[in-house]
C-alpha cells in the first residue's frame, strides 16, 4: 500500500481539497463552489451554528488536518461566532495549503463562488504532487459504526468486524469502536478486556454515564420487539453491537476528535459530560462517523440489517451488509454481503476475512461503493466534555457578547 | 442437510436461528442430527449442548444470563428457560431515573 505523506508524519489514504463552511450563512457558497469543480477530491464539510462551543472548534480543526485532506479553503460570512483565526492557525501549524474567504468582503455570492472555484481547483494541482509513501497496517485507523440493525446485525456483520478488528490489531494497526449507549448491559464484559484495572474502571464510568444520559433524555433499553426477535437480556442485546469490537484487548479511551495516542483497540465514548444540554448525543449515523473521522479514522466499516446507503467526506465508508433480504434488495450500496452467514454460505471467520481484505484494497486506492455512488454526507453539532472546565459553560453564547 | 444454525463463537453453548424451523422438522446442530420438538423463528436461540439450571448461557463467547431450568441438547432457549444476571442495571437505572 501507498499512502499520501503528511508533513507532521501521518499517512492518508486520499488527497482531498475540504471546502469548508463556518456558518450557516455560508453554506450555500461553499456547496456551489465545491459543485462547480466537480472533482471526487473536492468535498463539502462544515458547521452551521453561530455560537461558539469547545467541541465543534476541536472537530473543525481535527478534520481540516485530517491525513486523508491535503488543503482546506474555508468560506466564511465575516460575523459569525466561529474562531476562524484558530482554525487557519492549526491548519498553517499543520503546514497544509489553506486559503479563506470572507463572503462580505468578496462582493457577495456569485463572486465569492468565483473566487473559490480558481482557488480550490488551484489547490487541488498544488496537492497533486503530494509526496507517497509505503504505508503499512500498523498505520491504518479504522473506526466501526452500526445502522439500520436489526436482528441479523449481531449475528453475522456486527461479528464479522470484530475477526476485521482482531486481524488489524494482530498487525498492530489502530482500531476504534463507540457508542457507549447500546454497551449498557456488558460493560462488566468489556472491562476485563481492559489493558489495565484503572482503565477498566474508566470503561465501567464510561457506560454509567451514558445510562444516565440515555435515561434522562427518555430512552428505554430493552424493548418487548427485542425479545419477539429472539433476544432474552439486556446483556445479549449489547453484546451483539459490542461484538463489532472484536476480542483483542481494549488499550483506551478517546473522545470525539481526540486522536488515539498509541496503536491498539479505543472505544470512544460519544456521551457528552453532564446534564443533557444540546440533545441527543449523535442525532444520525453520520454525527458518529463525522467524529469517528476527526479522531483520524482513515476508513469506516458501517454495518448494517435494515440496509443504509451513506458515505462519508473525506474518509471512505465500506458498508457491511448483515442480513441476505437486505443484501438482495440493495446489494448496489454494499460494499460486502454478510447475510452470506444467514445463507450458511460463508462463516463469521470468512466475512471477517473479506472485510480484512477490502480493508486493504480501499486503504489502496480502490473506490468503495458509496464513493462511487458521490455519498459525502456530513453532519456536525454541539457537544460538551469536560464540566470541570467552567470556562467552556459560560463561553456558551455569541463571540461578540464576550469582549 | 444445511445447517440453519449459526454459531458466533467456538465456545457458545448455544446456536442461533437463520431460517424458520418447524416442529417435527430434522436438522443438524453442530454435527448431530435432531429432530425439533417445538417451533423456531430466526434469531432466536437453541442450546447446542446441555445446559444445566444456574449454568451460564454462552453467546458471542460470553455469559449473556443463566438457566432458570435444566435445559436439553436441541431445546429453545428464550425468556421461559433463562434469566438476565445483570440485576445492577435495574438498580443503576431505578436510581439515575429520580
Amino acid at each position: 500500500m501507498r499512502g499520501f505523506k503528511r508533513a507532521d508524519g501521518r499517512k492518508g489514504i486520499r488527497n482531498t481539497v475540504v471546502v469548508a463552511y463556518l456558518v450557516e450563512c455560508a453554506h450555500h457558497v461553499a456547496k456551489t463552489i465545491v459543485a462547480k469543480v466537480d472533482h471526487d477530491d473536492v468535498q463539502l464539510i462544515g458547521f452551521p451554528g453561530c455560537y461558539p462551543n469547545d467541541y465543534s472548534l476541536q472537530m473543525m480543526e481535527k478534520l481540516c488536518t485530517h491525513p486523508n485532506v491535503g488543503g482546506v479553503l474555508l468560506v466564511s460570512l465575516g460575523c459569525e461566532g466561529f474562531n476562524r483565526e484558530q482554525l487557519i492557525g492549526t491548519i498553517e501549524a499543520s503546514k497544509r495549503p489553506v486559503e479563506t474567504l470572507v463572503i462580505q468582503q468578496c462582493g457577495g455570492t456569485k463572486s465569492t463562488i468565483d473566487l473559490g472555484v480558481a482557488k480550490a481547483s488551484a489547490m487541488l494541482g498544488d496537492i497533486a504532487s503530494v509526496e507517497r509513501a509505503d504505508l503499512d497496517v500498523s498505520e491504518l485507523v479504522i473506526g466501526t459504526i452500526c445502522g439500520g440493525s436489526d436482528g441479523t446485525s449481531g449475528m453475522s456483520a456486527n461479528p464479522a468486524v470484530g475477526v476485521s478488528f482482531d486481524l488489524l490489531l494482530a498487525q498492530g494497526a489502530t482500531c476504534i469502536f463507540e457508542e457507549t449507549g447500546e454497551l449498557i448491559g456488558c460493560e462488566q464484559i468489556m472491562a476485563e478486556r481492559a489493558e489495565t484495572p484503572e482503565l477498566g474502571e474508566a470503561l465501567l464510568a464510561c457506560v454509567e454515564k451514558a445510562e444516565h444520559y440515555y435515561t434522562k433524555m427518555g430512552y428505554g433499553s430493552f424493548a418487548p420487539g427485542n425479545a419477539e426477535g429472539g433476544l432474552t437480556t439486556q446483556e445479549e442485546k449489547s453484546m451483539g453491537a459490542y461484538a463489532k469490537s472484536g476480542s483483542s484487548k481494549i488499550n483506551g479511551i478517546i473522545t470525539p476528535g481526540e486522536i488515539p495516542p498509541k496503536n491498539g483497540l479505543f472505544l470512544m465514548d460519544v456521551v457528552p459530560d453532564g446534564e443533557p444540554m444540546f440533545g441527543f448525543p449523535n442525532i444520525s449515523d453520520n454525527a458518529e462517523i463525522v467524529e469517528l473521522i476527526a479522531s483520524g479514522a482513515l476508513m469506516i466499516l458501517f454495518t448494517t440489517g435494515r440496509g443504509s446507503v451513506v458515505g462519508s467526506a473525506i474518509s471512505p465508508v465500506i458498508k457491511i451488509c448483515a442480513n441476505p433480504e437486505t443484501y438482495r434488495n440493495l446489494s448496489e450500496d454494499m460494499d460486502i454481503n454478510a447475510g452470506s452467514v444467514i445463507d450458511g454460505n460463508h462463516t463469521v471467520e470468512d466475512i471477517g476475512q473479506q472485510i480484512y481484505d477490502c480493508v486493504l484494497k480501499v486503504a489502496s486506492g480502490q473506490q468503495t461503493k458509496s464513493e462511487a455512488l458521490g455519498h459525502k454526507e456530513f453532519i456536525l453539532t454541539y457537544k460538551r466534555f469536560n464540566t470541570s472546565d467552567t470556562t467552556t459553560i459560560e463561553a456558551i453564547g455569541p463571540a461578540c457578547l464576550a469582549h | 442437510m444445511q445447517t440453519k444454525f449459526v454459531r458466533v463463537n467456538a465456545n457458545d453453548n448455544v446456536v442461533i436461528c437463520c431460517q424458520r424451523i418447524s416442529a417435527g422438522e430434522q436438522v443438524t446442530i453442530g454435527e448431530q442430527q435432531f429432530t425439533m420438538t417445538t417451533t423456531i423463528e430466526v434469531g432466536h436461540k437453541v442450546a447446542s449442548q446441555a445446559i444445566g439450571l444456574g449454568e451460564k448461557i454462552i453467546r458471542y463467547g460470553v455469559p449473556i444470563g443463566s438457566a432458570t431450568t435444566d435445559i436439553e441438547f436441541g431445546e429453545h432457549v428464550h425468556l421461559h428457560n433463562m434469566k438476565s444476571d445483570y440485576i445492577p442495571s435495574h438498580t443503576r437505572q431505578s436510581r439515575v431515573g429520580e
